[in-house]
This record gives structure tokens, sequence and C-alpha cells, in this order.
């Protein structure tokens, strides 16, 4: 049990940064996820955790120890690779026990504490085969044993998913969410999925370039994103941005907004409707349906409006066939950022008052 | 078409059994030479089976010398490299594979120059040497200069550096010592490496003429091959059937364990690692 802090971590490779001056703290007993595009920093941060990572500057805080210049091995955390890093010619037993033998656990109780783990995870059938010998999905049971059986602080895991083919990842997914709340010790997750992110996690870190850019619970990063980084890689379809200077041309009072810093407007895509005549209770565009992918339960729609193509997603609603259509969004659905692309909330209510056309003609 | 590819498979045949042939005979002719009579090893044109297997030779070359202290001496210097080379080329191996440090690069260079060094090149320092510490004629003159290897450390280095980081990294976090990691982690991952480099150690030391020749003078010191070299001489004329029962005597302990470990041979060259 602990809380994890880094406080003005920054990490160099070769004179090239990678992490700066990064602050975060982790919550005891959370399942917190590292999210971001590759090259993010997430791994290296989850790294230094470790401390198979050292820190170019900073401190890393487990609990009330600072860990800053302590050996992995006694930082009291356990990890799960990516690749499992199973020790190919031991058996899935000496696998399990290895820690604790390093740790000089007497040979009864390491016995015991195996099969105890080798029967949460349901690999008691298997204690004495050799990695090689198993299906990806018991490996990654043995990757968790592993780690489970030195009962850690923390649980750092390495995109552990990622290498099982999708309903193993699913099914597996779930079984880490009973996991972690059956101990309530402290998971940090990585992952570049950000479906498995939000899924997971109950605090999800978003990084970009060594950076935080959002830390927030999954609901709150899709509702309420702070930038529109965060809006575009949170959601699937990403959220549709436009810049209010396309807009300014079709719409008279966007310069209104322009006034207020307002440089890009943006919506889910699962926040339209599709109309066959011009709305007049909400944002319009008129667009051209390009292509529709349908994929049962949900259809998604690639639209082109006159500023740019804007993607759409419906559920569960009869496909539209038209080729022209009107798509509207309320106003409260849409967010408004500055030309950094920070979010601006305080007009986030705001109603845009005419709705424009793709063909620039005004309706009202 | 189909007469061609009978053609280019028999073709494909005979060259195979010549190159056979070619490895066989010798082996063929030490054996059967070894269980000839003197006079049949001297007809012409060659007898190649022997009329009558005579196991005497074998009794004869053996009794000609102090074959029992050859062979125990033989042994003695063989496992003694052997064990020695283990525990210095390993943590080299891992240094090497593992660390860096200042120098490692140039260190690691200065082993592999000595890999292009003949022994023939550096026996004199090397017999000088010894012979300052009074080691000649002994045992230890066979095995200390051979204590360390540098083919041994390229070798092993290379396997070591097929070990997945993350392997390393899973041990450290599990709170094994460099030591640990070593022995538990990085031996058994290159265990066929180790097997193969060993065995040719063991063929290479076990065969040495050149350096028991320069080292030793007394029966008493001498080794396998030395003391076969010398069934020549008796008798002032070449029985090369006593010579050959003596290389046969030389020949069957490798045999034996290059099949013994045949399987692990192969593995070192097809192995892949983790998955």
């Amino acid at each position: 049990m602990a809380q994890i802090q880094l406080k003005n971590v920054s990490k160099n490779f070769d004179g090239e940064s990678v992490i700066e001056r990064l602050n975060i703290t982790i919550k005891d007993g959370s399942f917190t996820v590292l999210v971001g595009p590759s090259g993010c920093g997430k791994t290296t941060t989850l790294r230094m955790i470790a401390g198979l990572e050292e820190q170019s500057e900073g401190e890393i805080w487990i609990g009330d120890h600072n860990v800053s210049d302590i050996s992995p091995g006694k930082r009291d955390v356990a990890m799960v690779f990516q690749n499992y890093a199973l020790y190919p010619t031991m058996s899935v037993r000496e696998n399990i026990e290895f820690g604790l033998t390093n740790r000089k656990i007497p040979k009864v109780e390491r016995k015991e504490l195996v099969y105890e783990i080798a029967e949460i995870v349901g690999l008691t059938p298997y204690l004495s085969k050799k990695p090689q010998q198993l299906s990806g999905g018991q490996r990654q049971r043995v990757a968790l044993a592993r780690a489970m059986v030195k009962k850690p602080k923390v649980f750092l895991m390495d995109e552990p998913l990622s290498n099982l083919d999708a309903k193993l990842r699913q099914q597996m997914r779930m079984e880490l969410i009973q996991l972690h709340k059956r101990l309530g010790t402290t998971f940090i997750y990585v992952t570049h999925d950000q479906v498995e992110a939000m899924s997971m996690g109950e605090d999800v870190i978003l990084m970009n370039k060594g950076k935080v850019v959002q830390q927030a619970g999954p609901m709150e990063l899709y509702n309420e994103p702070n930038s529109m980084f965060v809006s575009q890689f949170v959601g699937m379809p990403p959220m549709n941005v436009m810049s209010i200077e396309d807009l300014v041309t079709y719409s008279e009072d966007s310069w209104s907004f322009q006034q207020q810093g307002v440089s890009y407007i943006g919506f889910r895509p699962e926040k339209i409707k599709l109309l066959k005549a011009p709305s007049t209770s909400g944002f319009c565009l008129n667009c051209e349906i390009i292509n529709r992918e349908t994929l049962g339960a949900e259809i998604i729609y690639q639209l082109k409006s006159q500023i740019g193509n804007i993607q759409g997603k419906s559920y569960l609603t009869p496909m539209v066939n038209e080729k022209k259509v009107y798509v509207e969004v309320e106003y409260s659905d849409l967010y408004y950022f500055d030309k950094d692309g920070n979010r601006i909330s305080s007009i986030i209510r705001t109603e845009m008052k005419s709705t424009l056309t793709a063909a620039g003609e005004k309706t009202s | 078409m189909k007469l061609l590819n009978y053609l280019l498979k028999g073709l494909n045949w005979v060259l195979l059994l010549t190159v056979i042939l070619i490895f066989i005979f010798p082996f063929f002719w030490m054996i059967t030479t070894a269980f000839k009579s003197f006079s049949e090893t001297m007809m012409f044109p060659p007898k190649w089976i022997p009329d009558q297997w005579l196991w005497q030779n074998f009794v004869d070359a053996w009794q000609s010398g102090p074959f029992l202290h050859y062979y125990i001496n033989s042994i003695t210097v063989t496992v003694s490299i052997l064990v020695l080379q283990f525990l210095t080329v390993i943590p080299a191996s891992y240094a090497f594979a593992r660390y860096r440090f200042k120098g490692d690069r140039f260190l690691f260079a200065l082993i592999m120059i000595t890999l292009m060094i003949p022994a023939q090149l550096i026996f004199l320092p090397v017999y000088l040497q010894m012979s300052s510490w009074g080691l000649i004629d002994s045992l230890a003159s066979l095995i200390i200069p051979f204590a360390s290897s540098a083919f041994g450390i390229f070798l092993i280095r290379q396997a070591f550096k097929q070990v997945p980081n993350e392997l390393i990294e899973a041990a450290r976090l599990d709170q094994a010592s460099e030591w640990k990691i070593m022995w538990k982690i990085m031996v058994p991952y290159a265990k066929p490496t180790i097997i193969t480099f060993a065995l040719f150690s063991f063929i290479t030391h076990w065969n040495d003429y050149f350096w028991p020749l320069v080292m030793t003078n007394s029966e008493l010191s001498r080794t396998l091959p030395v003391g076969i070299a010398r069934l020549r001489d008796i008798d002032s004329g070449a029985s090369w059937n006593l010579v050959m029962a003596g290389n046969m005597l030389l020949v069957v302990p490798i045999l034996v364990i290059f099949f013994l470990a045949q399987r692990h041979i192969i593995k070192a060259f097809v192995y892949t690692g983790v998955k």
C-alpha cells in the first residue's frame, strides 16, 4: 500500500531530454493508467518508478520512502513485462519462486505461497511445465503470479496485454480489474491503447512529449478534455476539430468567438445528428456522406463538408442512405479551444447563434 | 524432364557419398590398421580388412609405455583447464556482454588480439616464465597457460548478448544478485553455446601435442598425444599397427563425449531464444 510521487523528475538519454520536470501523484490503491502515443515517455516513467532506469533529476517516492537511489529489487515493486520475460530455463514453479528464494524466505513458506498463487491464477496443473510449453494467456498468468507472489506495494505493468489476441485481451482486462479489486494494491499500467486505458483505469494519466497533459478519471477525460490533444486522443473515432478561421467565412458570429480567444471548435462524432433538412436548434453543417462503416450496433460515417472532413457515429439507428445530409450538433456539445489547443471552458454553454452550411449560404 | 531429375538426384548422391568417404576413410584406415599384423601393414597393394583381428595390438601399445600415466595426466590437464576456463570465461563474458565500463572496448579488443597469436610464437616467453616459477615438467605448466580462453570469452559473450534485457531486469526486480543472475539466468540460457565451447576446448587440449612436448621432458608428466607419438619410434621402425591402436585409445573418449553432447551442439547453432 503506497502512494507514489514523482517530484520534478527529468530524464535525458544521451543529452536528449525525454521527460522534463514531471510531477505525478499516484493515489494509494488506485488503478492508474499511463497512456499516450508512442515515444511520450510513459514506459520510461514506469521504468524509473521500477528503478530500471535512473532519473536524471528529481525524486521518486513510494509511500514515505524516497526510493530515488534504491535498487529495483529493494523498492518493493513488481513488474509485468510486455513479453512477460519469463525465465525460459526454469519451470513455472521456479519462475514464481525465484523472487522468494532471493529474499531468503524459508522453503516451506515458499511452497505454500507458490501453491496459493497458482490456485488464484489457475496455474496449478502447469507448475512443472516450462514457459515454452504454455499458451500466451498462460504465460501472462505466470508473469502475473510471479509479480503477485512477492506481495509488492506496487504493481507495474508495461503493456502486458499487447501480445494477446483480441478476445483473450478482453478477458484478461476483466481479470486484471478483479485482481486489483481483490488485492487493493496500487497498480500502474502503461498502454498506448486508449480503449484499454479508459476501460481499466480509475485514474488515467495522459502523457505527450514527456509531459502530463491531463490526469483524470476516464469519464472526466472523455467529457471534459483540457486540450485538443486529449479530445482527439480519447474517444473512437476522435473528436472532430475545425479551425474557427474556416468558419468565419460562413458564420457571421464566429468572429465574436475569435474575440474571446477561440481558435478551434470541436465536437464528438457520437454527438451528431444526421438530418434531412437544416436544423434550427443547433450548430449545423451541410455535408456529403462519402463512406459508411457498418459495424453492426454502430455506424461510422465519413462526411465531407466545405471546411474539411468530419466523422460521425450513430448507435442503433437505421443507416442514413441519403448522399447529402445536414449534421447537427447541440450547442452544449461543442468544445472550444484556444490557439495553443487549450480548452476554453468559460464559454462552453454559449450558443453560436447562426448555423452554417457548407455552401456558405446562411440559414436561419 | 523426369530423366533429368533422376540424373540430378543420382549425381547428388554420388557427390554426397564422395564427401562422406573422404571423411570416413581416415577413421576406417585407423581402425583396420589397429587390428592388422605388422606384415599386413606393409603389404602392397594394401590390405583393406585384416585376416585376423589382433586385439593384442592394443595390449602391446598399452604396455609399451606408461599409458595409465598418460591417461591420468591427460584427464587431469583437460579437466583442470575446463574447470578454470569455466570460472574465468563466464564472468568475463558476462561483464563484456552486459556492462559498460571505462576501457571495456579496449580490453575486449586486447583479448581478441590474443586470438590471432599462434602458440608457437609465444611458447618461448611462456616457457621462460614457467621455468622461473620452477614449473617446467609439471602438469601445472600444461594447465596455467590455458586457464582462460579468448575464444571462449568471444563465443560466450555473443551468447550472453542474446539474452533479452527484460530477463535480467525481471531478475533484478526479483532481488537477484548479479552473481545469481549470471549463474541462474545467463548460464542456463547460453547452455548450448557453453557446452559447445567446452567441447572445442576439450578436444583442443586433449589432442594438444605441441605444448606438452615443449613443457615436459619426463615420461611421467607427459600426456597421451606425446606418448602415442613415441610409439612410432619403438623398435626403430614404424609399427603402424601399434601407433593406430594407440590413436584409438586417444580418440575413443572424444567420440564418446561427442555423441553424448551432440544434441546440445546442434542446439547451439539453431537456438533462437525466448519465444
